[in-house]
């Protein structure tokens, strides 16, 4: 056939977290889970998970204890919105960070 | 085959020939018997696509865009306003390298309002990142049609082939359709490698980073500069494929040999006139006139505008004492948009012939024998303080 040595580069890619970079240093406010409201941790069984099912990223487990991938979480905050028993708060990065940041100090 | 037939449908047999997979297109004057012709071919089985309408040129080629990444073969065609409405998605078209055909038949951009003929639609659109071929006649069209595919294929860009509205959309003329079992062979089924497949998904065309960046493996992907300028190297290869192809076209059906650009009367000619589309062959009777009366001057048609054939217009146009553009378009409040382009190939070179500009034809403003005949005269026979503008023939103030 016709003679082209194209490299036809484009922006396909896997699907997964991650296919756009480390998205993570996006957030302005973090998924914060407390895990006493949360259904699945309370009850201790397979349940409920609709923050895993909504979250646009696919950055959210599907295990007893919910764990989200803050790498690329990029903290858009509909977990926190659908999540039926609030057990998700969306918390101010910059206060995070300096929470963080005493607690190093003390250690 | 020979028929007797509009450039409309003439462009509609070319797809016909291409077994097209999908087409999805809107309605617009004067492309609308074009789409007509393929509702009607697909509706009586004669050729085996999916025929989806739409509410707007948009959508039309927003399903181009969905089918192609889907791996189907589509086609879509439209004018002047319909083009521009369409516009985002003609861009994005060309940056996910999609191999679409459209033709583009020609006509005027409102407002106000005209249905008539003009380049403006299809030259606002140069710059999307597409290839875009201008045609002359209905010969043309459909050879092009079918050469367009293989191209855009080979070099994953889609193509626009663009034709003049009414003088050759809507005029009759003899054609050869070329035999249906030579076009399959000369143009096989399209294979593309991102075909969308559940068993194994990708994301296309997601969100860049002005820098590189490293995708979910680790392994770095190009930015949105890359990409970028990988679409602007690679359609700068399209011109040697497109000669290729067309050699092959020609061997399998006796016509081509001239696809970047087609010549009259310019061997020994002192004076050269670059024209695009129907344009160019009116000219030639001007030219011949000319001739006659000793002045020696030709006609160069230039087929291929994007990615605009630098080298090969050097080449033609260099040992000239004088070039003169003549088109049926403009970047406003500049000049003409094929005279600045034809201006800057030209500045490198040593001898550089003069180039004048006339604006002519636009909304389908009658072009007169006796218009062209004056203003080629009047540039082959300047003296050295005719003044460089665009001159716009045929005013009524």
């Amino acid at each position: 056939m016709d003679e082209c040595k194209c490299e036809i580069k484009t922006s396909n890619s896997k699907s997964g977290p991650g296919d756009a970079g480390r998205t993570g240093s996006w957030r302005v406010e973090r998924p914060v889970i407390d895990l006493s409201k949360c259904t699945p941790a309370k009850r201790q069984k397979d349940s409920c998970y609709l923050c895993w099912l909504y979250c646009p990223d696919g950055v959210i487990s599907k295990e007893l204890e919910p764990k989200i991938d803050l790498e690329y979480c990029k903290g858009c905050g509909i977990c926190a919105q659908e999540c039926p028993t609030g057990a998700i708060t969306m918390v101010e990065e910059t206060s995070l960070i300096e929470e963080e940041k005493k607690t190093n100090e003390k250690n | 085959m020979k028929k007797i037939e509009s450039g409309n449908v003439a462009a509609a047999l070319g797809v016909k020939l291409s077994r097209v997979q999908v087409v999805a297109a809107y309605p617009i004057t004067p492309q609308t018997p074009l789409t007509e012709k393929l509702s009607e071919l697909i509706e009586g089985d004669e050729l085996k696509a999916e025929y989806i309408t739409v509410e707007s040129e948009h959508s039309a080629l927003a399903v181009c865009i969905g089918a192609a990444s889907a791996g189907a073969r589509a086609f879509t065609a439209t004018s002047a306003n319909g083009l521009l409405y369409m516009s985002e998605q003609v861009h994005w078209a060309a940056g996910a390298r999609l191999p679409l055909v459209m033709c583009v038949v020609n006509r005027g951009v409102g407002a106000p309002w005209t249905v008539w003929n003009d380049h403006q639609d299809s030259i606002s659109q140069r710059d999307a990142g597409w290839i875009q071929i201008y045609v002359n006649d209905h010969q043309e069209i459909i050879d092009t049609v079918i050469k367009a595919f293989r191209l855009a294929e080979a070099v994953s860009i889609p193509v626009m082939v663009c034709y003049d509205g009414y003088y050759l959309s809507h005029t009759y003329m003899p054609f050869d359709v070329p035999d249906e079992q030579i076009v399959d062979s000369f143009l096989p089924e399209y294979q593309y490698k991102h075909t969308l497949d559940p068993q194994n998904p990708e994301n296309l065309n997601t969100v860049t980073m002005p820098f590189a960046r490293p995708d979910r493996d680790g392994v770095t992907q190009p930015g949105y500069m890359d990409i970028r300028h990988n679409l602007h190297v690679e359609l700068g290869t399209a011109i040697p494929v497109f000669e290729q192809i067309d050699a092959a076209y020609k061997e399998a059906f006796g016509r081509g040999g001239k696809p970047i650009m087609s010549d009259y009367r310019c061997e020994g000619a002192e004076y050269i006139v670059v024209a695009m589309g129907s344009l160019a062959n009116r000219i030639k009777d001007a030219v011949d006139e000319l001739n006659d009366e000793g002045v020696k001057v030709g006609v160069l048609s230039l087929h291929l505008y994007r990615p605009f054939p630098r080298v090969q217009i050097i080449a033609a146009l260099e040992n000239a004492k004088g070039v003169i553009v003549i088109e049926k378009a403009l970047s406003y409040g500049n000049e003409g948009a094929l005279f600045g382009d034809i201006k800057a190939a030209l500045y490198p070179c040593e001898k550089k012939p003069f180039v004048h500009n006339y604006i002519i034809g636009l909304g389908g403003r009658e072009i007169k024998q006796a218009d062209l005949y004056d203003s080629i005269k009047a540039s082959c026979t300047a003296s050295e303080n005719f003044e460089d503008v665009s001159r716009w023939i045929g005013l009524n103030r």
